[in-house]
C-alpha cells in the first residue's frame, strides 16, 4: 500500500528544467571560452564602461556646479535632470535613431546599426543619471558648507574638489547606478544598433533574440552571464566606495 | 559658459592622491580588477579594417531572423570583404517603410499584396522571388473549433469563426499578419472581439500566447518546427495553396536618396541568387528537423517585375 502520495513529490516542471540547463550551458559557454560569447561579453562591457564613463566625466562636473551655484529656473532645470533619470531607453533609442537616419540631421555620421551609435543612445541615457545623483549628493551637505569653504580663501574649483571629495560615499553611488542604467538596457541598444551578429550584438539584445527563436536555456544562460558580469563591476565600485567610508 | 572642472571630478571619485602612490598602477585591488575589466574589454573588441568595407543595410523580417538563416548568409557575404551587409529584422511592414524612407539598399519580405503596392508606387527597382515555404494553422490538441482534417483553408478558418475558440494573430503589419488578413477577408468573417487577440510581437512570442492559452495561430512552418518540441499545439490544417510563403528580394530604387548603396545592394542580390546560396537555404538545418525549411525557387525568380 502507497503510504506517500507521489503528489507531494515536487513535479519536473518545464520550468525547473529550463533553469538548471540554463546554468550548465552557462558555465560551459564561460569555461569552454565560446568565441561569440565572449566576443558579445566583451562588447556589453565595452558600451556600457564607454558610455559610464563619459556620462560621469559630463554629469559629475555640472552637477557638482549646479548643485551649488544659484542661477535663475534652478530647480526647473534640476526638474528636467530628474525626469531625465527615468527617460524609457526604448524613446530614447527612438529618438536617436530618427536624428541618425539617412536622412536625418546627423545622418552624415553613419552612426546607425554602428557600435557608436550605441555609445551615444546610452551616453544619454546614463547622463541624467549621474547628473541627478551628483547634484542631491551636493546639495545633501550642509549648505553653509560652500560658502564656508570660499570665505577661508578657497578659489571656486579648489571649494568644488572639497565638496566633492566630502560627498564621494554618494558620487560613487551615482556612478553605479550609471552604470546600472546602460547595463541592463536593452530598448536603445537594440533600435540604434540593430542587433547585428558580430557587430552590434551585446548581451540583452542577444536575450531576446534567442528568446524569440525559442532557445530559452541559451536565453537563460546568457541571463546568467550578463548578471554575474553586472555583479563584479558593481563589487568593484562598491568595494572602491566602501574602502572610502574609513 | 562653466569651466568644466576636470580635476574636481577625478579628486571626487578618490584618485586625487594617486602622485603620492608609488606606481602608476592604481592601488587597491576593486580598483585593479575594474581597470582589468575595462582593457579586457577593448582588448575583445574586433580589429578595425584598414578600409572599412562598403555598408549595405538589409532590412528584412524576423522569421528569416529565427531559424538562424539570415547569420549564415550575412556571415558568408561579409567573408568576401568587399561590402558588409547589416541586417536588421524588423518585419516587413517596417522594412518597407524603411525602403519608402531610403533607409535600407535592399529588402527580404514576404508580404506579396504590399510587396505589389510598394513597386507599383515606384519605390523598388526590381523585385525578385527567392525562396518559399507554407504557412500552417496550428491549434490545441482538444481542437475545439473541429478544425482538424479540414486542409481547405478557407473553410477552416470559417469554422474557427463559428466556435467560440480564441484566435491569436501578430497584429503588426508583417507579412504573416497581411497573409493572415487575406485568409478572413476570404472567409468572409473574423472570431468575434473577445476571441481575437493582437500580440503586437513577433512570430516566437505570438506562438507561445496560443500555446499558453490553447488557441489557434497562423505561422510559418519553419518557426513551428523550431518551436515544436517546447509547444502543446498541433498542426490542424496544411497544404492549402493560398498558403504558399514567397520570399521576395526588392532592390530599392536609388532615386528615393543619393545614399543608397546600388553597388552593394546588387552585390547581395547576387550574391543571394548564386548556386552556392541556393544550396545553403535548401539545406538550411534540415538534419536538425529532418525536413526543409525553406525552398528555393527552380526558375530562377520568376517573380521579377
Amino acid at each position: 500500500m502507497r503510504l506517500v502520495s507521489n503528489c507531494f513529490l515536487p513535479k519536473r516542471t518545464a520550468g525547473m528544467g529550463l533553469i538548471e540547463e540554463g546554468i550548465m550551458k552557462g558555465m560551459r559557454l564561460i569555461l569552454a571560452g565560446d568565441g561569440e560569447v565572449f566576443s558579445i561579453l566583451g562588447l556589453t562591457l565595452f558600451v556600457c564602461v564607454a558610455s559610464t564613463t563619459i556620462a560621469v566625466c559630463i554629469g559629475v562636473p555640472f552637477g557638482a556646479l549646479i548643485a551649488v551655484k544659484k542661477f535663475p529656473f534652478k530647480k526647473m532645470l534640476i526638474t528636467v535632470i530628474n525626469t531625465g533619470m527615468g527617460l524609457p531607453p526604448v524613446v530614447v533609442g527612438l529618438a536617436v535613431s530618427l536624428m541618425l537616419f539617412r536622412n536625418g540631421p546627423l545622418g552624415a555620421l553613419e552612426w546607425l546599426y554602428t557600435v557608436k551609435g550605441m555609445i551615444l543612445a546610452q551616453i544619454i541615457i546614463a547622463t541624467p543619471v549621474v547628473m541627478g545623483l551628483t547634484v542631491a549628493s551636493l546639495q545633501g551637505l550642509e549648505i553653509k558648507l560652500y560658502r564656508q569653504i570660499l570665505s577661508l580663501g578657497a578659489s571656486q574649483t579648489q571649494a568644488l574638489y572639497l565638496m566633492l571629495k566630502e560627498a564621494r560615499l554618494s558620487i560613487l553611488a551615482a556612478v553605479i547606478a550609471g552604470f546600472g542604467s546602460v547595463i541592463s538596457e536593452v530598448g536603445a541598444v537594440m533600435m540604434v544598433g540593430g542587433n547585428i551578429k558580430g557587430q552590434t550584438r551585446v548581451l540583452t539584445t542577444d536575450i531576446v533574440l534567442q528568446t524569440q527563436a525559442g532557445n530559452f536555456s541559451m536565453a537563460i544562460a546568457l541571463g546568467l552571464i550578463l548578471l554575474t558580469l553586472s555583479f563584479s563591476v558593481n563589487l568593484a565600485l562598491t568595494f572602491i566606495q566602501q574602502s572610502r567610508a574609513n | 559658459m562653466f569651466p568644466i572642472p576636470w580635476k574636481h571630478a577625478w579628486k571626487g571619485l578618490g584618485f586625487g592622491d594617486m602622485h603620492k602612490r608609488k606606481g602608476i598602477v592604481p592601488s587597491g585591488k576593486a580598483t585593479r580588477l575594474l581597470c582589468m575589466l575595462f582593457v579586457s574589454g577593448l582588448l575583445s573588441l574586433p580589429e578595425p579594417e584598414a578600409k572599412s568595407p562598403d555598408t549595405v543595410i538589409l532590412a528584412t523580417t524576423t522569421s528569416v531572423q529565427d531559424t538562424g538563416l539570415l547569420d549564415v548568409l550575412a556571415e558568408r557575404f561579409n567573408k568576401k570583404g568587399e561590402y558588409r551587409v547589416k541586417p536588421i529584422a524588423v518585419g516587413s511592414g517596417q522594412a518597407m517603410q524603411l525602403g519608402r524612407r531610403g533607409e535600407a539598399d535592399i529588402l527580404l519580405v514576404h508580404s506579396p499584396e504590399d510587396e505589389d503596392a510598394f513597386m507599383k508606387e515606384g519605390f523598388g527597382l526590381k523585385r525578385t522571388r527567392l525562396m518559399h515555404n507554407e504557412f500552417v494553422l496550428a491549434g490545441p490538441p482538444n481542437d475545439p473549433a473541429k478544425v482538424k482534417g479540414q486542409n481547405n483553408i478557407t473553410e477552416a478558418f470559417k469554422k474557427i469563426c463559428l466556435s467560440k475558440a480564441v484566435f491569436v494573430s501578430r497584429g503588426d503589419n508583417s507579412g504573416t499578419h497581411k497573409m493572415e488578413l487575406s485568409l478572413w477577408k476570404v472567409a468572409g468573417c473574423k472570431p468575434a472581439a473577445g476571441l481575437y487577440w493582437e500580440t503586437g510581437q513577433g512570430m516566437g512570442q505570438t506562438v507561445r500566447v496560443a500555446d499558453e492559452r490553447s488557441a489557434y495561430c497562423l505561422l510559418d512552418r519553419a518557426t513551428f518546427l523550431t518551436l515544436r518540441k517546447m509547444l502543446r499545439l498541433v498542426i490542424v490544417s496544411e497544404g492549402d495553396a493560398r498558403l504558399k510563403n514567397y520570399y521576395s528580394l526588392i532592390l530599392v530604387n536609388p532615386r528615393l536618396s543619393r545614399k543608397i548603396n546600388v553597388s552593394g545592394a546588387q552585390a547581395f542580390h547576387d550574391f543571394m541568387l548564386s548556386g552556392e546560396v541556393k544550396e545553403l537555404i535548401n539545406t538550411h538545418r534540415n538534419d536538425a528537423f529532418g525536413q526543409q525549411l525553406f525552398f528555393t525557387e527552380t526558375d530562377g525568380g520568376n517573380g521579377s517585375h
